[in-house]
């Protein structure tokens, strides 16, 4: 009975182990959850004597909060904010869906109702399949190969997803807080005004302790503009990404590849002589020493970046996911004190989550101040003292 | 990871770049410039405010350094007025004393002077009233004498010896 959601459960601890130090802490509670789930489950299952009928009722559950925390995971073509399973009505809104095959094919996602229907736009047929789009013909047949991927081609898909629109949002609403700040600055003779000064104090932690100690007070003016706007973008996303409005856009490995992207198209076309140097010839050490550096600290220079993406996305995603499946345990359990007890750690896991939030944002962008850091670093004292 | 590959959404990647970039762009411009130039000002003015109020400090410590000198120094010049008064008085009263004394001496002197040449006078005087009774003693005397001839020469030779005497 719990097997299968435990399986699931173990899908974050994976992503966990993938990051850094800072998630210990969420899967040291996570363990102790499982723990106390096994522990409390075996106690309920001898309390209640439940009807097999019941039982696979219960299977049913868990194989739909499953389906369901994968589906929130994924981007999706609709906004939908709640969903009535038994009418099968959803409650949301449906955004764009833009195509480029054979020209560009603009329709609204409500064509797809949902993944049931075929979208016939500019005489070509649209099929949803896992979330994905897929080129049919008028009956939405997909041809699937041996391991169940469909064969159908896959139009160039630039449509308006969810995650799209929830970041087009957040980024407007970023740019009117800040821009907001900034006009209070001049209307109140250089004193901020309004919620914008709330993160006054953040943009000045931001500077003074972050940039300015990571890269230097020469340099840092350069990079200040990208680490504050990496900090609210990462941040307000993430916190939005808590919110019962169901986003998970730093949640996609789509989004932190992009960001850390940025980051790394930043340090290396600003990198000076020496941060080269330092790669491909590290100084003050023996030559054999300096052909094994070589590669290892050009592949760093993926890594790096790279090591941003995935933590970024796996913290968010492993969050979602625990905080999903608690909730989602409430409804398994039909008994007070399992139930009580997963809305007691839900609430206890999305006040870490809130924490981790801000963190996620905070190490993202100290680490890119970093890696700037290593770009502009000038080493004549350095080299001084060899 | 397949999973995450087959996943990657490669509009989401493009949309997100390209919205992160103009948000980058946008906010550059419009907020992170002027928030931070604000901010950068009023750390400067309030580091001008405090550096001048320090200035203020020290200038105030200074004029008070400076009044305090200026009493110490009038205090002491009054001092030297009074002591110089002091002496002005001392050496006005000694020379007065002096010239004082030096008067009183020379009126002695002037009285003795006077009082020698009027006794010197009245001596005179007295001599001549004394010559001048003595001839009229003597002339009724000679008179008288002079009728008896032997008495007139011891006479006038006892006169003219009396006369050497004084």
């Amino acid at each position: 009975m719990f097997f299968v959601f435990n399986k699931k459960l173990t899908f974050a601890p994976i992503l966990i182990r993938l990051t850094e130090n800072q998630r210990f802490m969420i899967h040291q509670s996570m363990r102790r959850t499982l723990t106390l789930l096994l522990l409390t489950l075996g106690w309920v299952s001898y309390a209640q004597h439940e009807p097999l009928a019941q039982d696979e009722a219960g299977g049913d559950l868990k194989a739909k909060i499953k389906a369901d925390i994968q589906h929130h995971l994924q981007d999706s073509y609709d906004f939908t904010l709640l969903s009535d399973e038994e009418t099968n009505i959803h409650y949301g809104f449906s955004l764009p869906v833009i195509l480029w095959n054979d020209g560009l094919k603009i329709f609204s996602s409500s064509k797809f109702h949902h993944g049931e229907e075929v979208a016939e736009a500019g005489g070509n047929y649209f099929m949803l399949y896992h979330n994905k789009i897929y080129k049919t013909d008028a009956e939405g047949t997909l041809n699937f190969d041996e391991n169940h991927h469909p064969t159908n081609t896959k139009p160039l898909d630039f449509s308006i997803t969810k995650s799209v629109f929830s970041t087009l949002v957040v980024s407007l609403l970023i740019f009117l807080l800040f821009s907001s700040l900034a006009k209070s600055y001049v209307k109140n003779g250089g004193i901020g005004k309004g919620i914008g000064r709330f993160f006054e104090p953040i943009v000045l932690y931001i500077r003074d302790e972050i940039a300015i100690p990571n890269i230097g007070e020469k340099h840092y003016k350069k990079y200040l503009g990208y680490l504050l706007t990496v900090f609210f973008f990462i941040w307000f996303l993430n916190m939005f990404g808590l919110t019962p409005l169901g986003i998970n856009v730093t949640g996609n490995i789509a989004v932190t590849f992009a960001l850390s992207l940025i980051t790394f198209l930043i340090t290396n076309l600003t990198a000076n002589k020496n941060y080269w140097k330092h790669i491909f010839w590290m100084p003050g050490v023996p030559m054999p020493m300096k052909i094994i550096l070589a590669p290892i600290e050009l592949l760093g220079v993926f890594i790096k970046p790279f090591a941003l993406m995935i933590r970024l996305f796996a913290n968010i995603s492993a969050g979602h996911i625990v905080l999903m499946s608690l909730i989602g345990l409430m409804f398994v359990f039909k008994t007070w004190l399992g139930s009580s007890l997963s809305f007691m750690l839900a609430f206890a896991i999305s006040l870490i989550e809130v924490l981790v939030a801000l963190l996620q944002a905070y190490i993202f962008t100290m680490l890119s101040a970093l890696y700037f850091g290593f770009a502009v670093e000038e080493h004549e004292h350095e080299e001084a003292h060899h | 990871m397949e999973k995450l590959i087959e996943q990657f959404s490669f509009g989401l990647f493009i949309w997100q770049s390209l919205i992160f970039v103009l948000l980058l762009i946008l906010l550059k411009k419009f907020a992170w410039k002027p928030i931070l130039n604000a901010v950068n000002e009023r750390e400067e003015g309030i580091k001008n405010a405090l550096a001048a109020a320090e200035e203020a400090r020290k200038e105030m410590q200074n004029l008070q350094a400076d009044n305090e000198r200026i009493l110490k120094e009038a205090r002491a010049q009054r001092e030297t007025i009074l002591k110089e008064a002091r002496e002005l008085k001392n050496t006005i009263i000694a020379e007065a004393k002096e010239q004082a004394k030096e008067q009183a001496d020379m009126l002695v002197v002037q009285a003795q002077q006077s009082i020698l040449a009027e006794k010197q006078a009245a001596v005179a005087e007295i001599k001549k009233q004394v010559s001048e009774l003595s001839i009229q003693i003597a002339k009724k005397v000679v008179a008288n004498e002079l009728s008896i001839k032997g008495n007139q020469e011891q006479l006038i030779e006892n006169l003219l010896k009396e006369s050497n005497i004084n």
